[in-house]
C-alpha cells in the first residue's frame, strides 16, 4: 500500500523474491509470469500443496458470513480454509468504527434485521436488545420507524458480541489459517491455487499453495486514501497531528480542544462527519468547552432533491438525508430487483442517482446542530479548501473558496471526513486477478461479478471463484459493503454452490431446523 | 418490509391462507361463527387485499427508500377492516349474512391481522430464508 493510503490492521505487504534470490519453496519467475499453473510447475518450485475444497481469502466479516452460510448448509470445517491476517473477522471493521467515533457502546448505521451472526435476521437486534435489557423501547422503535422515530440501529458491541458467539458455534477457528495471501491463479485441470505467505515460524517454506475447487475473495476495502491537499500539507510541513482524516486515530485533536478553546474545520457531508460533529458537540456540552466548528460541504444540499417526484431524497442544511448508505429497498425490494436487470451505463447511472454522500437524519444530531447554528458556534457552508499552511502557535491556516468568495480561516485542526476509496488495483490480490486471473471491471470500475457473485472471466472448470464485499461495488446488487449485503452475497454463493453439489439446499425444513439449532446455541 | 408488487401479492395470499387459515380454524368456535362464514371473511381479505396492495404499491413509489414501514403494515388494518365491514353490512360479500355481529367480525379480523403481521415481520424468514431478499416473493 502506498503512503497516501490509510493503514488497516495487519502487517505490511511481504515482498516478492528478487531475481536470483529464489529459494526452494518460493515463487519462481515462471510462476509469477504464468496465468495458468500446472501441478508440476508448483511442485518444481518446491512449494508445498494443501488440498481443500473451499478457500476464502480475507478473513473479515465477508469471509465470516460466507463460511457461516456454508456451515449452515452442511459444509464441514475440514472442507473450508480461511486465509487471513486478522485476529478476528471483525478486527478491521471494529478498528474503522472505533476511530470514526463508534466505540462498542455507540450505534452503527445498520438495520435491526441485518445480523451477521444470524442469516435469518430473526430475532432481530431490536428484539434481542429488548429481551436483554427487559425494556420494550427498542421494539417500539422498530414498530414506529422511520415515521415517528429514527431508524433503530444496533450498538456496535451487540454486533461484535453476537458475531463472537456465532464464530464459536460454527467452529470458525478450525477453518482459519494465518498468513498473507499473495495471489490466486487458475490451475491447469481445474480449480485454483491460492498462494499463502504463512505467519512467521509456522512453515518450513516461505509459501504454501492451497489447491481448491472453489475460491472466495473477500479482502475488504482496497484502501482508504487521503485527499491530495491533506497529503501535501502533511508531507511538506511534517505536521501529522493537526490535519487528519477521520478514519485515522485523532484523539489528540479532541484533547487539544479540551485543553484550550479552539476552532476546528470539518470537511464532508457523510455519516463520519455527523459522528465527528457529535463528538465535538458532546465534548462541548459535557466539559463546557468553547469549541467553534466550521463545516465545509463541497455540495451544499438545501432541500429535497432527485430527478422526479418518485425519486426524491430528503435534504437540508447542507446534508442529503438517507437512513442507510443506500435506499433501503436495495437490500431486498424494488431497487434490488431493478438493478439486477441493468447493464453497463444504465446501471452506473442508477448507482449515481441513489449514491452520493449522505447521512441519516437523527433527532439528536438535528438538535445539536440547530443549537449550534442558533448559538453561533456551528457554521456550515458550501466551499472547498484551496490551501493549507501552518499558522502561528500550532494552528493551521486554511484558504477556502466559498460561494461568497475566498475566505481565510485559522483553526486548531482540520478533520477530513471525506473518504476516497482506493482503486481495486491497490490491493495486491485484486491486481493479480486483473493481470493474470481473467477478472475485469464493472461499470463502476470495481471487480466485475455475476449475479451469483462469481468473478466474471475467472472460471476454471469445474471450479468457481467468487468475490463479495466492497471490491464488487457496482454489480447487479448494490449495498455489497454492508452486513446485509455480505449475507445476500453469501446466499447467492451458497445457492450457486448448492447447484454444483457442494452444499445442501437451504429449503424450509433444513432452514427451520438450522434456525432452531442457532436459537438454542447448539454447535454445528 | 421491502416488497415488490409481485412479492406483496404473493405474501398476502400465502400468509393469509396458511397462517390466517390455521387461525380461522381455531378462532371460529371461540367467536361462535360457522366456518362457512369465517372462511369467506378470510377469503374476502385475500381478494380485496390484492386490490389494496396495488394502492399500497403506488403509495410506496413516493417513498425514496421504496420501503413499507412496519407501522403501515399494522395501520392498514383500519382501512381494510372498515371497507370489509361496510361491504358485509351492505350484504355485498356472498356467503356472509348481513347480521354477522360486529364484535365477532372485529375479533376475527383484528386477531388474524395481528398474527399475520407478526409472522411477516420475523418468523416468516425462518423457513423462507430467501423471501426477504426477493421482495416477498415465494416463487
Amino acid at each position: 500500500m502506498r503512503q497516501d493510503t490509510i493503514r488497516l490492521p495487519g502487517p505490511a505487504v511481504a515482498p516478492d523474491p528478487g531475481p536470483g534470490a529464489v529459494r526452494p519453496g518460493d515463487l519462481t519467475p515462471e510462476l509469477i509470469a504464468t496465468d495458468w499453473w500446472s501441478d508440476d510447475a508448483v511442485s518444481r518450485a518446491g512449494i508445498p500443496v494443501v488440498d481443500v475444497p473451499f478457500v476464502s481469502v480475507g478473513g473479515g466479516i465477508g469471509s465470516f458470513v460466507t463460511v457461516d452460510y456454508l456451515r449452515i448448509c452442511g459444509v464441514p470445517t475440514s472442507a473450508i480454509r480461511v486465509l487471513t491476517q486478522l485476529e478476528s473477522p471483525w478486527e478491521s471493521y471494529e478498528y474503522l468504527t472505533r476511530v470514526s467515533q463508534i466505540p462498542r457502546g455507540e450505534r452503527l448505521r445498520s438495520d435491526s434485521a441485518s445480523c451477521p451472526d444470524n442469516i435469518w435476521g430473526f430475532p432481530s437486534y431490536a428484539v434481542r436488545e429488548a429481551l436483554a435489557t427487559r425494556s420494550p423501547r427498542s421494539l417500539w422503535n422498530v414498530l414506529v420507524e422511520p415515521i415517528l422515530a429514527d431508524y433503530y440501529t444496533p450498538k456496535a458491541g451487540q454486533a461484535f458480541e453476537s458475531m463472537e458467539r456465532e464464530h464459536d458455534r460454527i467452529d470458525y477457528a478450525s477453518t482459519v489459517v494465518k498468513g498473507q495471501v499473495r495471489m490466486v491463479r487458475r490451475r491447469v485441470g481445474g480449480g485454483y491455487f491460492t498462494i499463502l505467505i504463512p505467519a512467521e515460524g509456522t512453515s518450513p517454506t516461505r509459501r504454501v499453495a492451497y489447491r481448491s475447487r472453489y475460491v472466495h475473495v473477500a479482502v475488504g476495502y482496497p484502501g482508504l486514501k487521503f485527499l491530495p491537499d491533506l497529503m501535501e500539507y502533511r508531507e511538506r510541513h511534517r505536521d501529522y497531528g493537526s490535519v487528519v482524516n477521520a478514519y485515522e486515530p485523532h484523539e489528540q485533536i479532541y484533547q487539544r480542544l479540551a485543553a484550550a478553546p479552539g476552532t476546528v474545520l470539518v470537511r464532508g457531508g457523510g455519516i463520519v462527519a455527523s459522528r465527528v460533529l457529535q463528538r465535538l458537540i458532546d465534548d462541548r456540552d459535557a466539559r463546557g468547552l468553547q469549541t467553534q466548528i466550521l463545516h465545509v460541504f463541497r455540495t451544499f444540499v438545501t432541500g429535497a432533491h432527485g430527478p422526479h417526484v418518485w425519486m426524491r431524497r430528503r435534504g437540508g442544511d447542507g446534508w442529503a438525508y438517507q437512513g442507510f448508505n443506500y435506499p433501503k429497498s436495495v437490500w431486498g425490494g424494488q431497487l434490488k430487483a431493478r438493478v439486477r436487470k441493468l447493464e453497463g451505463q444504465e446501471r452506473a447511472a442508477l448507482y449515481a442517482q441513489f449514491g452520493g454522500t449522505n447521512t441519516p437524519i437523527r433527532r439528536n444530531w438535528q438538535e445539536q446542530l440547530r443549537r449550534g447554528r442558533r448559538e453561533r458556534w456551528y457554521h456550515a457552508f458550501q466551499g472547498e479548501i484551496t490551501g493549507l499552511t501552518p499558522g502561528p502557535s500550532g494552528t493551521v491556516h486554511a484558504a477556502l473558496r466559498t460561494a461568497n468568495g475566498p475566505q481565510d480561516v485559522q483553526v486548531t485542526a482540520v478533520i477530513d471526513c471525506t473518504g476516497l476509496e482506493a482503486d481495486i488495483r491497490e490491493h495486491r490480490v485484486l491486481a493479480d486477478l486483473l493481470d493474470h486471473g481473467g477478472a475485469g471491471r464493472n461499470p463502476l470500475g470495481r471487480l466485475d461479478v455475476e449475479r451469483s457473485f462469481e468473478v466474471r472471466g475467472t472460471r476454471s472448470e469445474p471450479g468457481r471463484m467468487y468475490a463479495s464485499g466492497s471490491a464488487t461495488n457496482g454489480g447487479y446488487f448494490p449495498g455489497v459493503d454492508t452486513f446485509l449485503g455480505l449475507q445476500i452475497a453469501a446466499q447467492e454463493i451458497a445457492d450457486d454452490l448448492e447447484a454444483l453439489g457442494f452444499c445442501a439446499r437451504l429449503g424450509p425444513v433444513r432452514s427451520t431446523h438450522q434456525w432452531w439449532l442457532w436459537a438454542r446455541g447448539r454447535k454445528i | 418490509m421491502l416488497p415488490t408488487l409481485n412479492g406483496r401479492i404473493q405474501t398476502r395470499v400465502f400468509v393469509l391462507l396458511v397462517v390466517g387459515g390455521l387461525w380461522t380454524l381455531l378462532v371460529s368456535p371461540l367467536i361462535g361463527q360457522p366456518y362457512g362464514v369465517t372462511f369467506v371473511v378470510l377469503l374476502a381479505v385475500v381478494v380485496l387485499g390484492v386490490g389494496w396492495e396495488l394502492l399500497y404499491h403506488l403509495i410506496q413509489q413516493f417513498r425514496w427508500e421504496k420501503d413499507w414501514p412496519t407501522l403501515f403494515g399494522l395501520l392498514t388494518a383500519v382501512n381494510e377492516g372498515a371497507l370489509l365491514w361496510a361491504l358485509i353490512s351492505a350484504g355485498a360479500v356472498p356467503g356472509v349474512p348481513r347480521e354477522v355481529p360486529f364484535g365477532a367480525f372485529l375479533v376475527q379480523f383484528l386477531s388474524t391481522w395481528i398474527i399475520v403481521w407478526l409472522v411477516v415481520n420475523g418468523p416468516m424468514r425462518v423457513p423462507f430464508v430467501h423471501w426477504r431478499f426477493r421482495g416477498g416473493r415465494l416463487i
